[in-house]
């Protein structure tokens, strides 16, 4: 079964800015999906309308089967969202913020309780339970939000840019309690900018611009398109000229750094040989990149406005 | 789904919102009250007589009760509900299973709740001042309790509608305040002249003042009835038109 599917997703807000135009889009139930894109490619606004932030123009949304117009309640209740900016009310407690979300899905007193309390204990907030919520630090927040979003035990949670502005500590903690999420069979989708983030945890990734689906396929094979590594090369001794090197493409940086486009097919064996031929000697290497940024720039662009699917 | 819950969570976090910051909800409306009752009531009312074979502190009484549920019922969910747009945490409510009259009817509970609370503070003040003997409790607490609900439900619209903070103190300053105290609080509207006593029958708050003033001390300008179809038109225009902009979203979704 899909957990959400979306169906020719049109949005056009009053200025007549055309943020969707027509999108596509089913997610596997139990995916950890990654929906990228540049900023203004419609993200926002497809997980608005999927969320009920946003009123759609056109098309239909369903989760796990239940019609996002037809069968709103029972659609609603399957969704966890975690929004890009902190939208609690930051003079209630941590507690209340939780307990609050429990009683708007309808969940029992007690149960609620249970559940904000395990919520609260798996973000490894219990302790700041009764703190008001102003006085969190950043990454608390964050937590906060997921909490929050989990609390009723949805089966398709939305992270639209979780780990922004948070330093790397937090950021590697939250991908460890992101994958422990979806292990126990949440489905998840997530947006971010860290392309990283998404080659690490995501298993299916969309790609949106201006409005369209550009790609819509499985990481591996996504990864598996990159025809061409990039490296940086440290060396030992300065190099005045660069020799010219069948195969490769080879752009100095400094006197110490190269940058080398390796074709997959060549690889790295013959540049080192003849390197050393060349009497250059590599004290250490490192990509120039992350693979899937690479991917991304190029889809985004090669495919302009206008390039439906 | 269970929206009695979700309901019941809405309200409760309203009184506590209003409960927790009670020295800014509570207690003005009791000071500025017992100003009123001793400058107007008192001081000045002790010169004027009797108006309808009542006291002047007296009469004053129902209408100044009134005005405070009027005006505290409306700023609760103004307040409270565009406070919650403005910090985005109405995305809570519009992620969530709940339905338009629970979000509705959560938050205008929680005006209704506020501006009686006020009403009965003010009125126990009252206490200190005035000797009165209730007419017809029914007729003043149903009044009371539908002025709440007609406010609560404007409040809702204006801060549904508002865009900055200065659209939230508009309303109360210029529309709330005057009609209030041209409602009768102070004075009988057939102490006006002629063009004056017509016009003053178009404010709505005149019949609401009087039908409450009747349940009170049995003195009415307006016809009872009359009173009660106008409040209970009102509360039925102003609900629809709540359910309305919530549904197309105005003013909290994109």
């Amino acid at each position: 079964m899909n957990a959400l599917s979306l169906r020719n997703l049109r949005k056009t807000y009053n200025n007549g800015f055309e943020a969707l135009k027509g999108i596509d889009l089913e997610v596997e139930a139990g995916d950890f999906f990654a929906l990228l894109g540049p900023n203004g490619a419609g993200k926002s606004t497809a997980i608005g309308i999927i969320c009920s932030l946003v009123n759609a123009t056109g098309g239909s949304v369903s989760i796990f089967g239940h019609d996002l117009k037809t069968d709103r309640a029972k659609a609603k209740s399957c969704i966890g969202l975690v929004p890009q900016e902190v939208n609690f009310n930051q003079f209630e407690t941590v507690k209340n913020i939780v307990l609050n979300q429990a009683g708007y899905y309808g969940t029992p007193t007690k149960l609620a309780r249970q559940r904000t309390e395990l919520c609260l204990k798996q973000m490894d907030l219990w302790d700041k339970r009764d703190m008001v919520s102003r006085r969190l630090s950043g990454g608390m927040k964050r937590r906060v939000m997921i909490a929050r979003a989990l609390v009723h035990a949805p089966k398709l949670l939305i992270l639209d840019e979780p780990t922004a502005g948070v330093d790397i500590e937090i950021r590697r903690s939250m991908w460890k309690m992101m994958r422990e999420i979806n292990r126990q069979g949440t489905t998840i989708i997530l947006t971010t900018h860290y392309l990283e983030e998404a080659e690490s945890l995501c298993r299916n990734i969309a790609i949106i611009n201006h409005g369209l689906i550009v790609e819509n396929t499985d990481m591996a094979s996504l990864l598996s398109r990159l025809n061409i590594d990039h490296f940086i090369l440290y060396l030992a001794q300065p190099v005045a000229v660069m020799p010219r090197i069948e195969g490769y493409q080879i752009e100095r940086v400094d006197d110490k750094i190269l940058n080398v486009s390796v074709p997959k097919e060549t690889g790295l064996n013959n540049l080192f040989s003849q390197l050393t031929a060349h009497n250059i000697k590599v004290l250490s290497l490192k990509n120039r990149s992350n693979r899937l940024e690479q991917l991304f720039m190029d889809l985004i662009e090669s495919k302009p406005a206008g390039d439906k699917q | 789904m269970n929206y009695s819950i979700a309901f019941r969570t809405i309200v409760t976090k309203e009184i506590y919102r209003f409960i927790r910051i009670w020295p800014q909800t509570l207690l003005p409306p009791a000071i500025t009250t017992a100003l009123y009752f001793l400058i107007f009531g008192k001081l000045i009312g002790g010169r004027i007589g009797t108006i309808h074979g009542a006291s002047y502190m007296d009469y004053i009484v129902p209408g100044v009760i009134l005005m405070s549920v009027i005006s505290h019922a409306y700023s609760n969910v103004v307040s409270s509900f565009y406070s919650t747009k403005f910090q985005r945490n109405i995305e809570e409510l519009l992620v969530a299973p709940v339905p338009n009259w629970v979000i509705l009817g959560g938050y205008v509970s929680g005006g209704i709740f506020r501006g009686l609370l006020v009403g009965l503070v003010v009125a126990l003040i009252s206490l200190l001042f005035a000797d009165i003997v209730v007419n017809n409790a029914v007729i003043a607490i149903a009044i009371a309790f539908l002025t709440a609900t007609v406010f609560s439900l404007a409040g809702f619209i204006n801060a549904v509608l508002a865009e900055s903070f200065d659209d939230i103190s508009i309303i109360p300053n210029f529309v709330l305040t005057p009609l209030s105290y041209l409602g009768g609080v102070f004075y009988s509207v057939e102490m006006l002249p002629g063009v004056w006593q017509t016009i003053s029958l178009a404010n709505p708050i005149l019949y609401m003042i009087n039908a409450f003033r009747y349940g009170f001390i049995g003195v009415t300008d307006v016809n009872i009835q009359f009173a009660f179809l106008i409040t209970g038109g009102f509360i039925i225009i102003l609900a629809g038109l709540s359910l309305f902009i919530l549904h197309k979203g105005v003013g909290i979704k994109n």
